[in-house]
Order: structure tokens, then sequence, then C-alpha cells
């Protein structure tokens, strides 16, 4: 296993500037105005991103992109995590990773220069069997005349309502395809706001009843289980992303906590009972952030980025898992509050680790890849 | 890697694929802690000078003490072709990695021309006086007494845990010369200080695995020359915590080559092969590969932590963070890792090294005992646990 980490220029320059927007932009008290509103971020920061080429960084220079890779947008989605900035970048990023892997020429002239101007879009893969399987679909497609009658249910879909288009994987003929629908095809009836336990984050049912969808939607279907696999690995290196930039956060929210609270007479960090547990946060979050960028570095190398990513996700859950656990605990009677931050970070922990597998799971692809 | 650089690693790659010495009958220490016989020392210490004198230890040392007058990035090259071959361990840690940096960034011209050469080639051997017998991790409390007699200081008091305390000429000595200094720490001085003198007495240690490996020193109107005090009297504490930053690995400048061998995880998986329960292989055992897959996980964080400490644009929250750590985090991983190949041998993990049924001739057994050598020796676990918290996190301060 050779390891391999590595800076770009570019990413570099993302890293600086990602960092400074999301500090000025998402104080928490702006994090927590956004909880209860219904789309769960503020436009204006949206089109600001937008407006800065933050969805194109990953989308070739033929389809209006800039022409990096993900390796520049990895430390964006760690800066966007880091201060809980929650818009449809994630969701977007993916639905284009996705078009990029197996869309049609059409699909991608006709989309991805919208991605790049900062317009949202979304997958609906994941279904009520709750399973990380992204080939596990029930949902099916049968022929309707000149289109496509979809049927069943899709959850977990993220930010529907933001997005103007969703890429819905369904049996088709036996094998699995994806359409790549506008979201202004779908009755509104068809969607339902989940209740996520991440309240920064918004995520719909899809219940397809029947949806007809046109042939020009169909993704290429020789590619659509090397697509899904891309899926699965660009999910889970911005997750693992996400969940790095937090587990900072959070680390940090606890110390400014362990050096200001007294009890005892004594500031509770000088309490070994306390302050050893952070270290051993702090130490397994270095550890994250060296295996993401590590991850970032090779992601498009064959194999070695498949590795690298899982190796990534399955650290980055343990670290922000724990370190969020911990917060709560370290913050007493103040921890058990919706006032506390601890509980923001918790969440966004067992969310990240809900969605393309936890740390357990990607162990276990890694034991098969490895040993 | 320069032209050059990338040269002088192709002659070492070449010369330690020739001269990397086969294992010998005995067994060789796998950390510089470890040396209790006089056989391993004597085979450590002949390979050590046969390096010196081929170019690959002290490359980036000044020639005129005897180093090589090159890069760190040469000895970087060298080193890494150490490892490579799995050749035997540069085993005058105290002297390569502690007392010859320190020698070099602070000591006189004449400490220089006097002690570094000998370093190198392993003619003196050195050891550290720090821990006492009641004062180790509190070592600021240290109280080995030095007076000033004319030229030279009387020492009376004891060192103990004192690797290579038998085969050591020179000692890097913590001591007390001032009993009545305002704070425990300013009444500390720090000397080069000579083993060979009338009053100074090492009595070996025997460690956990039966082994000889250090020694309890005693002092007792041991006299040694005042010129072997570094900096000024009441100086001790910064210097002494100068040396720790050389030891926890914080800080550049050290010779060169490594004193630990590294267990890959790559060589617990063979065992893993090997191992069966119920007839089974043991790597069917989901509990035993997600066990598997934590330790290669783990390994490769730490090998990309150090890659990552030099890229100073993903470090810029706490440079100092993975320097701090990476003591901890390896010698963690030593101890953990050598207890998990124990788990993996069935009724043989009740073996030990002489027994001729044992796995790997007791080589795991002996490796996880010894592992605690470092995640106690030089400031143990907890203590790097107050230090990362209270330097890297700003945390209060314990005490
Ligand atoms: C193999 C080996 C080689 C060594 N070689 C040398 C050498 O060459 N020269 C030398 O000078 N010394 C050497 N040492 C000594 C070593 O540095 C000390 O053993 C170490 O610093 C601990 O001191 P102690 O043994 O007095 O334990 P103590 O300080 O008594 O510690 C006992 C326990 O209490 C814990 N503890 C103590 N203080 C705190 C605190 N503030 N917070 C939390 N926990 C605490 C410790 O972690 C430990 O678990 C060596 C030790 C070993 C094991």
């Amino acid at each position: 296993m050779s390891a391999q980490i590595g800076i770009t220029e570019a990413q570099i320059d993302m890293l600086g500037v990602a960092e400074s927007f999301c500090r000025e932009k998402s104080p928490m008290d702006k994090v927590r105005d956004q909880l209860t509103t219904e789309l769960g971020y503020d436009e204006n920061i949206w089109r600001e991103m937008g407006d800065l080429g933050w969805l194109a960084i990953a989308i070739p220079e033929e389809f209006g992109g800039v022409g990096l890779s993900l390796t520049e947008v990895a430390p964006v989605a760690e800066q966007l995590g880091r201060y809980m900035l929650t818009t449809p970048f994630s969701s977007t990023t993916i639905a284009a990773q996705a078009l990029i892997m197996g869309g049609a020429d059409s699909l991608k002239s006709e989309i991805l220069p919208l991605i790049s101007a900062g317009q949202a879009a979304t997958i609906a893969l994941s279904e009520p069997n709750g399973d990380w399987e992204l080939s596990n679909v029930e949902t099916e497609a049968v022929r309707d005349g000149k289109d496509y009658r979809l049927n069943g249910k899709k959850t977990f879909v993220m930010d529907l309502l933001a997005s103007n288009w969703v890429i819905i994987s369904a049996i088709l003929e036996g094998q699995i395809a994806l359409f790549c629908v506008t979201t202004a095809s779908i009755p509104r009836e068809n969607i339902r706001r989940e209740t996520l336990v991440d309240e920064t984050k918004r995520g719909y049912e899809l219940t397809m009843d029947g949806l007809i969808v046109g042939k020009e939607t169909l993704l290429d279907l020789e590619q659509v289980s090397a697509t899904l696999n891309h899926i699965h690995l660009v999910a889970n290196l911005l997750g693992a992303a996400e969940l790095t930039g937090g587990c900072q956060a959070c680390i940090d929210y606890t110390v400014e906590y362990l050096k200001t609270r007294k009890q005892f007479g004594k500031l509770i960090g000088s309490f070994q009972a306390l302050k050893h547990p952070t270290v051993d946060a702090f130490v397994d979050y270095q550890k994250s952030r060296s295996l993401l960028y590590a991850a970032a570095f090779s992601f498009a190398k064959q194999g070695e980025g498949e590795i690298a990513t899982r190796m990534a996700k399955a650290q980055a859950d343990k670290a922000m898992s724990f370190a969020a656990d911990r917060s709560i605990q370290f913050h007493g009677g103040f921890g058990f509050t919706y006032d506390c931050d601890a509980q923001l970070y918790r969440r966004r922990a067992i969310f990240n680790a809900s969605q393309y597998g936890d740390a357990r799971y990607h162990k276990g692809k890694l034991a098969d890849l490895l040993l | 890697m320069s032209a050059e650089v990338k040269e002088f690693a192709k002659d070492a790659e070449g010369w330690f694929a020739e001269h990397t010495p086969a294992d010998p009958d005995f067994m060789l220490p796998l950390t510089f802690m470890e040396v209790g016989t006089d056989q391993q020392f004597e085979f450590l210490r002949d390979w050590q000078r046969k390096v010196y004198e081929a170019g690959y230890l002290g490359a980036a040392w000044p020639k005129v003490y005897g180093g090589g007058g090159l890069t760190q990035a040469h000895q970087d090259a060298a080193t890494a072709a150490m490892r490579k071959h799995n050749a035997p361990i540069m085993f005058n840690t105290i002297g390569l990695g502690w007392a010859g940096p320190l020698i070099l960034d602070i000591g006189t011209e004449a400490h220089k021309k006097k002690y570094i050469k000998g370093i190198l080639n392993a003619e003196d051997v050195w050891c550290q006086g720090f821990s006492e017998p009641e004062h180790g991790s509190d070592l600021g409390n240290a109280q080995l007494k030095a007076v000033r007699d004319g030229d030279e200081y009387v020492l009376n008091g004891s060192k103990i845990w004192t690797t290579h305390g038998h085969y050591a000429k020179y000692m890097i000595l913590l001591a007390r010369t001032n009993q009545d200094a305002p704070n425990k720490y300013a009444g500390l001085s720090f000397f080069l200080s000579p083993m060979t003198v009338e009053g100074i007495e090492t009595v070996k240690i025997r460690k956990l695995t039966g082994e000889h490996g250090f020694t309890q020193t005693f002092f007792t109107d041991a006299r040694i020359p005042a010129d072997g005090l570094m900096g000024k009297e009441g100086h001790g504490w910064k210097i002494a915590m100068q040396t720790l930053m050389y030891e926890r690995n914080a800080k550049g400048g050290q010779a060169g080559g490594y004193s630990i061998t590294e267990v890959n995880p790559l060589e617990i998986l063979e065992l893993a092969r090997k191992a069966k329960r119920g007839g089974k292989p043991v790597l069917d055992d989901p509990v035993i590969r997600e066990q598997l897959v934590d330790f290669m996980i783990d390994a490769q964080a730490f090998k990309l932590n150090g890659a990552r400490a030099k890229l100073p644009p993903l470090n810029q929250d706490c440079p100092q963070a993975i320097p701090l750590m990476s003591k901890l985090i390896m010698t963690e991983y030593m101890r953990e890792i050598n207890q998990f190949a124990l788990s993996l041998q069935g009724t043989k993990s009740g073996y030990y090294v002489g027994e001729e049924n044992a796995i790997d001739d007791g080589y795991w057994h002996r490796g996880y005992l010894n592992a605690f050598s470092a995640t106690i020796g030089g400031g143990t676990s907890q203590i790097q646990r107050n230090i990362i918290g209270e330097h890297a996190l700003s945390l209060p301060k314990t005490r």
C-alpha cells in the first residue's frame, strides 16, 4: 500500500478561499437560523457560490466547467462541513459527477453548463430498504410507448426541492437504469420532506407512482454500474471531507469550553478525564485529515483511489462521532440542551455515517480489497 | 529530489542491498532500548561503524567534526534505504539523536571536536541521566546534586532506567546545582558527563522480559570536569526540554538512521493467514478482519501524517500538532499491534522466546513486552497527552 499525499496549487487556493468564505458567511447563529427554513439554506450564499464557480470546479471545460478535479473539490467540502454551511453543494456535485461518468452527450451538454453556472441537481438512489448498496434497487421502469413509466419509492433525496434535475435509479428489463429527470415534471404531492437527524440538511421521500419520463432522460446503460460505483466513491469522499471539517470545528468548540468553564476552582480542561479524551479526538482528527487529503489526491487513480476514499470515510466517521459524543458529555448539563452546538455536531456525524456507509461498512469493504 | 541526491540514494540503495547483514543466530534488538547482551551490543556497534564509514550516517552533519557535510535530503535517502532493506537499528541513539544535535546546536567548539565523531562511529556510547528513582514524569524535580569545586563539579545521587548505562562512555545529565532556586526548574543544570570516573557506578536492572537492558547509576562524590556544563547553571530545564524535542522527533538535526523497528501490518497478515480456529483460517472471522483493517488504516494515517507535516498549507491551524503527536501514535500502535499478534496465536500465545514450538520464535511476545519501553520511556503516553493537550490545544495545565 503506497501512502501518497500531495497538493495542487489550485487546491490550496480553493482551501484558502473556501475557508474565509465559509467563516464569514456561516457563523453559528446563521446556521441555526436555517434549521427551520423550508430549503435549509440561504439562497444568496448559494448564488454567490455559483458565481464563484465552485460547482464548476470538477466539470470539464467543454461543458462550461473549470476542468479541475475532485482533488480541488474536497477542500471546499471540508470547509463547508467545518462551518456547517449547508447548501445543495454536495448533492449537485454528485449529480454532476454522475452525468460526467454516465450521461449521454446530449444530457451532458444540456445540463452540465447550467450546473457549472450554479444550478442545483441531485440523485435519488436510496430506497426504503435502507441498503447502502446502490445496486439494491426495487423501483421499476417499464416502457410506455416512447417513454418510461416509473414505479417505486426513493428516500434521502437530498435538496430535491432546490434541484432542477434528479437522477433516479430503476430496474429496466432486468438491469439498473438511470434517468435524469427535471424536478418540475414531478407532481409536488409525490414529494414529502423527511425528518432528518441532521436538521441542517434537507432530504425528501419521492414516490414515483407511475411517473412518466422521456427517453432522452436515460443515462448510458453500458455505464450504469461504473456510474453507481463512481457516485458511491464521490459521495464518500465528500462525506469524509464534511466530517473531517466538522470534527475540527467540534474539537475547537469543546476546547473552548474546557478553557473557560470552572469547577472546584479550576478550569475543567485541567482535569485529565476531559483532557486526554479530547487529545485522543484531536489525534483521530489529524489522522482523518491526512487520509482525506490522500484520498483527494489519489481519487482518480484506479484502485488506489477507492482504498484511500474508504479509509478516509471510515476514519472521519470514527473521529467525528467520538469527538461529538464526548463534546456533549464534556459540556455537562449545557451539553444536553438544544442551545449547545455539540448536538449539531453529533447529529451531523450520525447523518453522514448513515449515508453511503459508516466506518464498519467501509472497513468490511477494505478487508475484501486488502486482505 | 535533486539529481545529486538521487545518485546518492541509488548508491545507498546498492550499498544496503549488499551489506545489510543476515540475521545472526541470536535475536537482534528491535529498539535501542532493548540492547541487553554483549553479543547484541558488539554486533550493533560494528554495524553502526560500518554504516558510518560508508557515509550513510551523519551525512548532514558538518564535515569538520566527522559528519558527511551533505544535506538532510541525503541522509533521509540513506535512512530510507536502511528501512527498505530492514537493516539492523542504529543503536547509539542517545548520541545520534539527542546529545549530538544538542552539541551541534549549542555546544562549544571544543565539545564538537571532542564528541561528534565518536557518536557517529559508535566508539563513544552515550546514555541519558534524567530520570531518578523518585522523579520520573516529574522530571523538573530531579534532585541529583552537583556542587562546583574549582574546575570540577562533585556529583551525589542516583539516576535510574539508564539505557546503555552499562556500555556508555558519556552521559547527558540533569542535575541540581542550586537548592535555593525560586522554583524547581531554575535550580537545574545540564552536563555532558563522563561515565568512567571514580564514584560513578552502574548496576544492571532486569527487564520484564527477563533480559538486562538498563541500569541504575549511582554517583558518590564523583568529580567531573566543569567544562561539561552546557549553557549556564540554571539553564538545565530549558536544555533538557530541547533534547526531549529531539527525542520526541519534534525537531530535526538528528544524525539519521532509525532506532526502532516498525511493525508492518502485512507481517501480521501473514500470521492471520496461518492461524486457524475450528479448522478455519482466522482470516475468515469478520471481527479479526475489521481489526486488521483498523491497523492498516492507522499505519497508513501515520505515514500520511508524516507526509502532510511537510506540506505547510495543510497544517496552518496547528503546525506543531503532527510532530507533537507522532511519538504517542507510533508507540501505542506498536504496543497494540504486537498485542493483537499474540491474540492470533491460539494456545501458542502461551509460549515464550526459547520454546521450539513458539510462533516466530516468540518474536511477538518479545515485541509486545518490549513495546512498553517506548510507551513509558521518553515520557509516558499519559504525559504525551498532557503535552499535546497543553501545547497543541492550549488546554490549561494539569499541575
Ligand atoms: C525502557 C526504558 C528506557 C528508559 N531509558 C531512560 C534513559 O535512558 N534515561 C532516563 O533518564 N530515563 C529513561 N527511562 C525512564 C523514563 O523516562 C521514565 O520511566 C518515565 O519518564 C516515567 O517515569 P517513572 O518511571 O518515574 O514513572 P512515574 O512518573 O512514577 O509514572 C507512573 C505512572 O503515573 C503516570 N503519571 C505520572 N505523572 C502523571 C501526570 N502528570 N498525569 C498523568 N499521568 C501521570 C505515568 O504515565 C505512569 O503511568 C526509561 C524508561 C524505560 C521504560
